[in-house]
């Protein structure tokens, strides 16, 4: 059910961890439905520099994470904003019907992150 | 991985080659209708005949009382719909535990959408019926009540002797689904005091897609299969004799080496829990600590999500099954272990291990091994394993 390439992000996951300094966290999902992710992300100069992630849920909802976290690194927050989780499918090669509401949740997981930088970062200007 | 080890026997098991020797006639040369009159119909009545009198010897039931189906589901199907609508006149009221298998649950559903009322008796922490509720629950317009022997997913053991003198105390029906006990305990429909009760071969060494219903005599249930004259008119559909064929001769090795396999089996499924609970911190065992299936052991791992782990296993050559939403392609987890009153996280990390008389406690040790180092793996991937936890070392141990 799953592609070859699901099933390598899943078995080797990148950017697997947590961050210390981050610029920007978000954390979506509920243990009740069985898939938390969250996503951490470095920002410098507008560009997304680094990203990280943990996720409790299903081989779909890690592969999702890392090729989404992948995604984004080394685009401005504008392009990252604009990454939607049918782009993540397409790179992956597809997901089970069952399994979309998956990547769904990396899509948001990345514009939360991306929002929290943006609050910290008007934040730091006032 | 070159390695591959089957610990799903709860899904399916392979037909034992002794009893696919004894089908094959009955795909080639032995090919004719049981219905048709002449030599080559002929030829395969004394078959059918002869496996349903196996069948009911091996149960304790009469030969009558015996009726080949397609399957567990379909056995289960016929009666809960047929049991409904034959006593519909005197209550639309049916009764089934809330762990019963989806063939029950969808079909109660199915019912409650044309006037029947459906109680989802419920269970204990462990999975198995409370008796007094069960009791409280059935009214005058009662009818049915269903409860499986055993369940799939948790293995645990249900009291159907009591349950049976209770609903012959209150005039209600009582069907019992034995899927998954049935070449696993030894199964006298007297002496549980069923009226009905349901099982399906391929869950003991034998071919899939065929099953029987027994029903007592003088019981009379609606028919939903309707055809010609197949299973005394009361089920149609040519009867798939290798199937029943095997059916049979599967039920027979079953029960002549069950001391043995339970026994063998047993000693596994206990070696993997005593390891698991050792070895692996934030663990649940899932149903009854004794009274359950000699094969089954569910195990929830708290914090990560049970397709996930059931990925990893596979990829380590290793076939378990998973009660997360995500391995059933709904949004819900496990509705027995949520009738159990599981937590949904724990829920959504439980995976049944079922173990078969093929395997050994090398295979044991070896799937032991690799869990603890997924389960590691994927602690470590979730944002819900506490940071001030060590994910190597049991709590009591720190």
């Amino acid at each position: 059910m799953y592609t070859e390439k699901v099933m390598e992000a899943f078995r080797n996951p990148k950017n697997v961890g947590e961050m210390e300094d981050y610029d920007g966290m978000g954390m979506i999902g509920s243990e009740a439905c069985g898939d938390i992710m969250q996503v951490f992300i470095k920002v410098k100069d507008g560009v997304i520099t680094d990203a990280k992630f943990k996720t409790f849920g299903c081989a779909a909802a890690i592969a999702t994470s890392s090729t989404a976290t992948e995604m984004i690194k080394g685009m401005t927050v504008e392009e990252a904003l604009k990454v939607t989780n049918k782009k993540v499918i397409d790179v992956l090669g597809g997901l089970p019907p069952q399994k979309i509401h998956c990547s769904v949740l990396a899509e948001q997981a990345i514009k939360a992150a991306i929002e929290d930088y943006q609050n910290r970062h008007a934040a730091k200007q006032i | 991985m070159e390695k591959k080890i089957y610990f799903d026997h709860a899904a399916t098991t392979p037909v034992d080659p002794r009893v696919l020797e004894k089908m094959l006639p009955y795909f080639t040369e032995k090919f004719g209708n049981p219905n048709s009159q002449h030599w080559f119909g002929r030829q395969t009545v004394s078959a059918v005949d002869e496996a349903r009198d196996t069948v009911a010897r091996l149960v304790g039931a009469k030969s009558s009382e015996i009726y080949f189906t397609s399957g567990g589901t379909e056995a289960d199907n016929w009666a809960l719909r047929g049991a409904a609508y034959a006593m519909a006149h005197r209550g639309k009221h049916l009764i089934v535990s809330a762990v019963e298998h989806p063939a029950m649950i969808t079909t109660a559903k199915e019912l409650m959408k044309r006037g029947f009322e459906v109680t989802f008796a419920e269970v204990d922490e462990y999975g198995a019926v409370d008796l007094e509720k069960l009791e409280r629950a059935i009214r005058p317009d009662t009818t049915f009540v269903g409860v499986m022997t055993a369940n799939n997913e948790v293995g645990t053991l249900q009291p159907v002797k009591e349950i049976a003198a209770l609903c012959k105390k209150k005039g209600v029906l009582l069907f019992t689904d034995a899927v998954q006990a049935a070449g696993a305990l030894r199964l006298d429909v007297k002496e549980l005091g069923a009226d009905m009760l349901s099982f399906s071969a391929h869950k003991f060494y034998g071919p899939k897609g065929v099953g029987v219903l027994y029903i007592r005599s003088g019981l009379k249930i609606d028919k939903i299969v309707t055809g010609g004259h197949q299973e005394r008119s009361m089920r149609g559909g040519t009867t798939n004799v290798p199937a029943v064929v095997g059916l049979a001769e599967a039920l027979r090795l079953a029960v002549s080496e069950l001391d043995e396999n339970a026994a063998y089996v047993s000693s596994l499924r206990d070696r993997f829990i005593r390891r698991v609970q050792r070895e692996i911190p934030f663990v649940k065992l899932n149903g009854h600590p004794e009274n359950r299936l000699p094969a089954n052991a569910n195990f929830s791992f708290r914090y990560v999500e049970g397709e996930s782990l059931l990925f990893s296993l596979d990829l380590k050559g290793i076939a378990v099954s998973s009660g997360s939403a995500c391995s059933s392609g709904s949004l819900e987890p496990s509705h027995v272990l949520l009738a159990m009153g599981l937590p949904e996280g724990l829920a959504h990390g439980s995976v049944r291990f079922s173990f078969g008389r093929h395997n050994t406690a090398e295979e044991v040790d070896y799937a032991v091994d690799a869990l603890k180092e997924i389960v590691l793996k994927l602690r470590a991937l979730s944002p819900l394993f506490p940071k001030d936890l060590k994910n190597e070392v049991f709590p009591e141990e720190k």
